[in-house]
């Protein structure tokens, strides 16, 4: 009886301080080409010093689910252990003749779509494993774009928080405004990936909705 | 003029079907995918009274990509989910009350699904909703 009770009581203990650490699984959802996995990339190299994966401006770059586990974030004194989950683009049509205005020969165009079709299988799939979901769009995109919509609605359905992204501000063309007023009820925070921009902001989110899990 | 009929007549034939929500309300949700798929497979643009829930919206793209492998010409479809029907405009509920239109069944909105084949782009902003075709 008094072993049960101490045992108990190490098992109390000891679980406390691991749930204190626990590594939030952070995942990056978005429609093709917004620039997801250029933000993981930046994330991964500032604090670990590797990348996760390759980007280019062929959409479907990332065609399956790529992650890094125990990503020790420190922001403004304080550290938090995430599983970075970079997701390929969720689209609702994929043709192989797209990939022909880039140059690719129709062969590798052919397998190109149809690893991006099974890649947005694997994307909706992993919905469910997430903590917390950045949603990242294209600013200089349309924001009133059905598969943002439904990301983001799959998402409050799950109760998983969200915090949206609005990359690429560098670029003249981009438009947060458009995207807050598309989406008022939830955080955006307008970044640039490719040249680090205003990632402060970015993280101070990170930690809020985090420290809520 | 003739030039016009020629651009024209490359769209392929196509029917828009119009859906009320009591024909798939008594469906499951495998029963409601196969029945809008069978009817986009089969070159209609499908106008669905009220809108499918989250989890079968993200069913509906999940099958879809399954379908492009193993339907032969078919590239995935165009999807809109035109939601709310207040004073403030197309989006002006979904603007206030994202959750409630997220519920699933909402019969004042409108779904539309066309194969990307047929439709290229639903385009929208909160002013208006275009649909546009392929040439």
């Amino acid at each position: 009886m008094a072993i049960k009770i101490v045992k108990n009581f190490f098992k109390r203990v000891f679980l406390g301080i691991f749930k204190g650490k626990k590594e939030i699984k952070l995942g990056f959802y978005g429609p093709p080409n917004a620039g997801k996995t250029s933000l993981v990339n930046r994330i991964c190299k500032d604090f670990t010093g590797e990348e996760i994966g390759s980007v280019s401006k062929i959409p479907h770059e990332t065609r399956k689910v790529q992650f890094k586990e125990k990503v020790e974030i420190e922001f403004k004194g304080k550290k938090m252990t995430f599983k970075m989950i970079d997701t390929p683009g969720i689209a609702t049509k994929i043709d192989y003749e797209d990939f022909l205005k880039f140059k690719i020969k129709k062969s590798e165009a052919k397998k190109r779509a149809k690893e991006a079709t099974q890649g947005v299988v694997e994307s909706i799939k992993w919905l469910d494993d997430m903590n917390l979901v950045v949603v990242v769009l294209d600013a200089t995109e349309n924001p009133y774009n059905q598969v943002n919509i439904t990301i983001i609605g799959n998402l409050v359905a799950r109760k998983i928080p969200v915090l949206i992204v609005a990359n690429k501000i560098d670029m003249k063309k981009s438009d947060i405004k458009k995207i807050e007023s598309a989406f008022p009820e939830y955080d955006v925070v307008g970044i640039s990936a490719k040249y680090g921009k205003n990632l402060e902001e970015f993280y101070e989110s990170i930690f809020r909705l985090s420290k809520k899990l | 003029m003739v030039s016009k009929k020629n651009k024209l007549g490359k769209i392929k034939g196509f029917t828009i079907q119009f859906l009320p929500y009591s024909e798939i309300r008594g469906l499951n949700s495998d029963e409601r995918i196969r029945k809008i798929l069978g009817i986009v497979l089969g070159n209609n643009i499908l106008l669905l009274q009220g809108r499918l829930l989250p989890e079968e919206e993200t069913r509906l793209i999940g099958d879809t990509m399954a379908m492009i492998e193993h339907v032969k010409n078919f590239r995935g479809i165009e999807l809109a989910v035109i939601a709310g029907n207040g004073n403030s405009g197309f989006f002006g509920k979904f603007r206030r009350n994202f959750a409630n239109a997220i519920s699933g069944g909402d019969l004042g909105a409108v779904t539309i699904v066309g194969p990307a084949t047929i439709v290229k782009e639903i385009k929208r902003n909160p002013k208006k909703i275009e649909l546009l075709l392929n040439r």
